[in-house]
């Protein structure tokens, strides 16, 4: 009977632990926002395929997060189909991810926008965690050494202006 | 008489099923959307939701169930668009099936354990403790210090005195 009552007080001390475990692990590595920007491969909703974060490693990345309900976006979508244009020959990719939103909405927003760059698609909003995306416009430029460069532009419509002077800063650095 | 409860089984086992099958194969908005999460809105299930992200969402099912999508089909491909937490309830399968299972393996478990608790604790009280006083004229479990027994016959002849 003793040993019963040991076996059953041990077992109730090791699920506790256990439980301790997991929500000290979660704390740490759940959903927390990360330092520098988590590397992902998407889908591409531009073309068919897979696209890597790493694979622009060596160029400047305008990332825009986005989705087709988002109005702020919509505002937004002709400044960074302009800066790509204006960009492309100079090492500079605008990357957009569409985030909680539905692939066929995406690609009509695409279409009406006249959306040249590549999109991928984040459906669930996996990257809302380490990006530290509550809302919804946000961009990060991030330096040819794939690190964020300067804070995000959080909301919208992103400042056009302030925009081009980052991405200039970045190229220089 | 076992033929006619037989009869009346099948019969309620159809009626239950029948509406179960129909709102498989032509389900509607309302029966979905408590059934999926919004995708932008912690908690809340699309029906709770008036978020600009919850019309995309309804307009999609809207267009699936326009296209003849049956309630499965729809899930899985809300699932493909918004990943797996979009569905309420975790699918019944996989490592989600343990969602369902170890709740009922909670209460049974916790039931058992009451139970085992409630039959020890009543066993023990039925039991004699070992140090309680013998009835009169039965034999003491342990003898007494003669010592003691001697004192105690003399204070009680001090009574008698």
């Amino acid at each position: 009977m003793a040993r019963a009552k040991l076996l059953g007080q041990a077992l109730a001390v090791a699920l506790v632990a256990a439980l301790v475990v997991l929500l000290i692990w979660k704390v740490a590595h759940g959903s927390g926002r990360t330092a520098q920007p988590e590397n992902f491969t998407l889908p591409r909703l531009d073309r068919s395929g897979e696209l890597e974060l790493a694979s622009l490693r060596g160029k400047v990345v305008v990332l825009n997060f986005w989705a087709s309900w988002c109005i702020p976006c919509k505002q937004e979508a002709r400044t960074f189909e302009e800066v790509s244009r204006q960009y492309r020959s100079k090492g500079v990719v605008v990357l957009g991810v569409d985030s909680k939103d539905a692939s066929g909405d995406a690609r009509s927003f695409m279409r009406r926008y006249g959306v040249t760059y590549p999109v991928v698609h984040d459906g669930a909003g996996d990257l809302w965690g380490s990006y530290g995306i509550s809302f919804l416009p946000v961009t990060r430029v991030l330096d040819r050494k794939g690190k964020y460069f300067g804070e995000s532009f959080d909301g919208g419509p992103v400042p056009a202006a302030d925009l081009r002077q980052r991405i200039n800063a970045a190229l220089r650095a | 008489m076992k033929a006619l409860v037989a009869g009346l089984a099948v019969a309620t086992a159809l009626g239950l099923a029948a509406p179960a099958l129909a709102s498989e194969q032509h389900p509607t908005l309302a029966e979905i959307e408590g059934e999926v999460m919004c995708p932008v809105c912690p908690g809340e299930t699309l029906d709770e939701s008036t978020a600009p992200a919850a019309d995309r969402e309804r307009a999609l099912i809207r267009s699936l169930i326009a296209k003849g999508y049956s309630k499965s089909e729809i899930e899985e491909k809300l699932v493909d668009e918004y990943g797996p937490q979009i569905l309420a309830a975790p699918p019944k399968h996989g490592f989600n099936l343990l969602a369902w299972v170890l709740p009922i393996a909670g209460v049974i478990g916790g039931a058992l354990a009451l139970g085992y608790l409630a039959w020890h604790w009543s066993r023990g009280r039925g039991e004699p403790e070992p140090h309680s006083v013998p009835r009169a004229g039965a034999a003491p479990d342990d003898p007494v210090d003669p010592e003691l027994e001697q004192r105690l016959d003399d204070e009680l002849a001090r009574f008698d005195t």
